[in-house]
């Protein structure tokens, strides 16, 4: 009998889609959390695949700031008309009535109330007991110990100390009334992973991870970019909007992702300038570097 | 040694021809191992190093370590490679890992993705989980130690996981002077220890973690040693996926019916290979059938092979549902209901024997019931020690009793028909893992007989709703007492009831049991059982035992059909109940006359969910009996 090796990219799908057909086949009312960035397009394709040749059995969420980049929310119309799934956008009304703003309220109360809040709030709203994330564990120390299922209080919290075992492949979806599960169905991919598969499958993605003249200010030596009037209007003294060719390894609100100056304009280009360059992605976020152990904090408090 | 990441081959490809790069990595093959080892063994340090020199860090990380190993490192300044990895800033805080981490990296030939485990004795349960998913295990081993108990603990869980691949890195070599004498003990005791329990594919290594030898590039230390370096030995050996030359089978995870002319059968291929064409059989039902397409989101396949994640469509209308198994009509796995099973149990909680617990497997979840333990295995010794219960991190072979029958395969044949998890009732966690070993033959002759005259019929006949009202509290909180009057009401109504007590019960069908925990326990699984058959036979059952665990009063509840249970919590507080000591039991108590008495030195779970509570220092018996009526009348269960 001819063996046929699957190659890691392979072993990596299926496994994503195990875990996502587990979910579909166990929670009562699963969401995907729906980013737009390279990892949730990844991770949407998967969706398609797992379910295929049905719609996935479940609706995208976006938990907006109202702070994405402009191309980005052109990226998230389409895809949900393209693929006929149902598009949730959550935007956190405290936030709105407060006009909470990375400028003014800078990027940790930004992120915990447009973000956090919103991402809870949603969750309660349309009480969904599953929710699907695109986080995978070489991004950051503590994701790198957090399960697959990963459990959440009726208050959304997690425990680090007091997490599932999770043998072979058998994930225990079993909870209360109240308490969910957060799934990461690409804990196991890396970065290059996430860019082979998207070089692999042609996978759309927000063109802004393609180097192109965009305008920018210096800001504390990072590369921000004035993607709206907001921008505009809150330019300190000193600070001129240049034309640069930039490109971004990683989206979030624009006025917290710094951009790199770049000439990678095809994928391969980009696969290219990440594994020589050696930075890793998390630097371009901003909220990373708050305090030391910060992103295990906020994942104590519901973050993704 | 190594201080600065060393440029190679794949980045001189990355930089003039990043196609050709991205077409290698686009081929590269998979390897998933555990590393375990003693805390100061290296093993930090080790998987740092690996990390560090496949180039796996990036710049700002490189900084952060360069950073931290001032801050907290403890090698005085000098890059201290364990950092990387102690994620948790509790762990950092303790200065050990306390958790399982998975880390990545990749060579030209293979990504590799690490599973990170601590070593210490509390943590068999992180150890296995680690090794589930393996196909190779690094144990390492201190040059200046040796083999310790440590290591063959590892190794013990490492074999009972299945793993066969081992490699022995003998670690701190220059600590030892590169000594080949000491390396070659070493290598001879561990050898002849792990024939023993079945390990004989095994690769020993002396390596230096934080120095660099041997784990990357070959050490100028040590010209006596011709194997490979750990990462040589990493990047070639071969784990023949023998997977695909099983018999195939595929666990049905979901139904795919996306319109009324396509019905598939989505799920990860466990074993073998599947072809369009392919005559398969759906178990549990026996149903046969061909493949008619396998479909995915690239397009129809004409094979499918171990792991990868497909959805079949058969050419009869066949009935299929999560939790069957489709597998070849060549070959077919066994269909059992009791086992022999290894299972390493991973809760605070301890288990009691006849003590049940949902036990998932494959894609299935059923109630299996702990019966006999045979023994426990003592993980330092190997020793089989006699056992009731397995507490935190004790392995033990256990037999099974499941509430049906499952298509299974020994855990040395299939991971995914013979490993499971078992779950909590109450809170819902994951406890427990176990390992199939082999079906007990008994169970094969048993087959429920399919009664002709059943529940309906029987309750029909007596114009009424059968059901368990299920009294639980403290002795002497009135409970035989209100049992007695409701009895007596009910009987006046012209139903038909019968009355378990816990007095009487003891004298007759469980006067083999005493008070410990584990006869609790299996008192009310008898008692459970009973009740069941008496509903069965269409009568209203009245139960009235102390009954002080969640998770048997659970048990008795799943037995029954939704309704059918109905929790009376009689709550008299303890001081109540004592001053009140019809029996004189709680004196004899005090006094140490009696042990394991509810309330003095053995627990009362509170009920949670009950559907009555009745507090008796408030009501009389007689309003009791009164509000369980009328709670039964408005439940319908009164009616016609």
């Amino acid at each position: 009998m001819a063996v046929r090796t699957l190659t890691h990219l392979q072993r990596l799908e299926a496994e994503s889609i195990h875990i996502m057909r587990e979910v579909v086949a166990e929670a009562e009312h699963p969401v995907m959390l729906y980013s737009i960035g390279k990892d949730s397009s990844v991770m949407l394709r998967l969706a398609q695949k797992a379910f295929f040749p049905s719609t996935p059995p479940f609706p995208l969420l976006h938990v907006d700031t109202t702070w994405k980049f402009r191309e980005m929310y052109v990226l998230r119309e389409k895809m949900a008309a393209e693929l006929g799934m149902d598009l949730l956008v959550h935007k956190n009304p405290d936030a709105i009535a407060q006009g909470i703003n990375p400028f003014d309220h800078g990027s940790a109360v930004h992120t915990d109330i447009w973000k956090t809040q919103g991402l809870i709030q949603a969750l309660d709203h349309y009480k969904f007991d599953a929710a699907f994330g695109g986080a995978r564990r070489d991004e950051e120390k503590s994701r790198a110990k957090e399960r697959i299922f990963s459990f959440r209080t009726a208050q959304h919290r997690w425990d680090p100390k007091n997490q599932r075992p999770e043998l072979w492949r058998l994930y225990n979806a079993r909870k209360h009334e109240g308490e969910s599960i957060r799934v990461f169905p690409i804990s196991n991919w890396t970065e290059l992973d996430i860019w082979q598969y998207i070089y692999l499958e042609n996978i759309p993605i927000v063109p802004l991870y393609f180097a192109a003249e965009r305008p920018v200010v210096d800001r504390d030596g990072q590369w921000i970019m004035v993607d709206d009037d907001r921008m505009r209007s809150r330019l300190g003294p000193g600070e001129t909007v240049r034309t640069k060719k930039v490109r971004f390894r990683t989206l979030g609100c624009y006025p917290l992702s710094a951009a790199i100056e770049s000439e990678a304009d095809t994928l391969p280009k980009i696969i290219q300038e990440m594994l020589l360059a050696r930075t890793s992605e998390r630097q371009g976020r901003l909220i990373d570097f708050d305090s030391s152990g910060s992103m295990e904090k906020k994942k104590q408090e519901g973050y993704f | 040694m190594a201080t600065t990441a060393p440029a190679s081959a794949p980045e001189a490809l990355i930089a003039t021809d990043i196609e050709a790069y991205l077409d290698a990595h686009a081929a590269k093959s998979f390897l998933r191992f555990i590393t375990c080892g003693s805390v100061d063994d290296g093993k930090s340090s080790l998987i740092g190093r690996l990390l560090y020199e496949s180039q796996m860090l990036f710049e700002d990380q490189l900084a952060t370590l360069e950073a931290d190993s001032k801050k907290v490192g403890t090698r005085g300044g000098e890059i201290d490679f364990a950092l990387l990895l102690d994620g948790l800033q509790a762990e950092r805080e303790q200065g050990i890992t306390i958790d399982v981490a998975y880390r990545f990296f990749s060579t030209e030939r293979r990504k590799f993705i690490v599973a990170d485990t601590p070593g210490h004795e509390q943590y068999t349960r992180n150890m296995v989980t680690g090794a589930s998913t393996a196909d190779l295990a690094v144990i390492l081993i201190d040059a200046r130690k040796g083999v310790l108990v440590q290591t063959r603990r590892h190794s013990y869980l490492v074999s009972l996981l299945g793993i066969r691949h081992i490699v022995v890195a003998v670690n701190k070599m220059d600590l030892v002077e590169y000594s080949r004498e000491t390396f070659e003990r070493i290598e001879a005791e561990y050898r002849a220890f792990a024939r023993n329990i079945g390990l004989d594919d095994i690769v020993c290594i002396p390596l230096s973690a934080v120095v660099g030898d041997n784990v990357v590039e070959r050490s100028e230390h040590t010209p006596w040693y011709t194997g490979p370096t750990l990462m040589e030995h990493l990047d070639t050996v071969e784990v023949t996926d023998e997977a695909q030359a099983k018999p195939f089978r595929m666990p049905v995870q979901w139904v795919n019916r996306p319109n009324l002319d396509f019905r598939g059968f989505s799920g990860t291929v466990s074993e073998g290979v599947v072809r369009t064409g392919d005559r398969v059989r759906i178990l549990p039902s026996g149903r046969e059938s061909r493949v008619a397409r396998i479909v995915t989101y690239n397009g129809d396949l004409e094979a499918a092979v171990a792991e990868q994640s497909v959805t079949l469509t058969l050419t009869d209308e066949v009935d299929v549902s999560r939790g069957d198994i489709i597998v070849t009509a060549a070959a077919l796995p066994e269909v059992a209901d009791q086992f022999e099973a290894t299972v390493v149990w991973m809760s605070e909680e301890p288990m009691l024997r006849g003590r049940n617990y949902l036990m998932k497997i494959g894609t299935r979840t059923v109630t299996a019931t702990i019966a006999p333990i045979k023994h426990k295995v003592n993980v330092n010794t190997m020793e089989h020690l006699a056992a009731n219960r397995l507490d935190l991190n004790e392995i033990g072979m256990c037999e099974l009793e499941l509430d049906r029958p499952i298509v299974f395969e020994p855990y040395e044949t299939n991971r995914d028909l013979g490993g499971f998890v078992l779950i909590d009732r109450m809170t819902n966690n994951t406890v427990g893992a176990g390992l199939l070993r082999f079906a007990l033959r008994r169970s094969q002759n048993v087959h429920w007989q399919a009664l002709d005259i059943n529940k309906q019929a029987q309750a029909a006949l007596k114009g009424q709703r059968p059901a368990v009202i299920w009294l639980t509290g403290l002795s002497g909180s009135g409970k035989s007492t209100i049992a007695n009057l409701l009895q007596k009401r009910l009987h006046s109504l012209g139903r038909h009831t019968y009355l378990l007590d816990g007095d009487n019960i003891r004298h007759g069908l469980n006067k083999d049991l005493g008070f410990t925990a584990e006869a609790r326990v299996e008192n009310i699984r008898r008692i459970a059982e009973v009740a069941k058959l008496m509903v069965d036979a269409g009568l209203v059952v009245i139960t009235a035992f102390i009954s002080p665990y969640r998770s048997e009063r659970r048990m008795a509840r799943d037995l029954l059909e939704a309704g059918e249970f109905i929790e009376v919590f009689v709550d008299t507080p303890l001081a109540v109940a004592e001053a009140r000591d019809p029996k004189g039991l709680y004196a004899k108590a005090r006094a140490g006359e009696i042990a394991n008495f509810t309330g003095i030195d053995a627990p009362y779970e509170t009920p949670e969910a009950a559907e009555l509570v009745i507090d008796t220092t408030v009501v009389s018996a007689e309003e009791a009996a009164e509000a369980i009526l009328v709670h039964l009348r408005d439940g319908g269960f009164l009616a016609g």
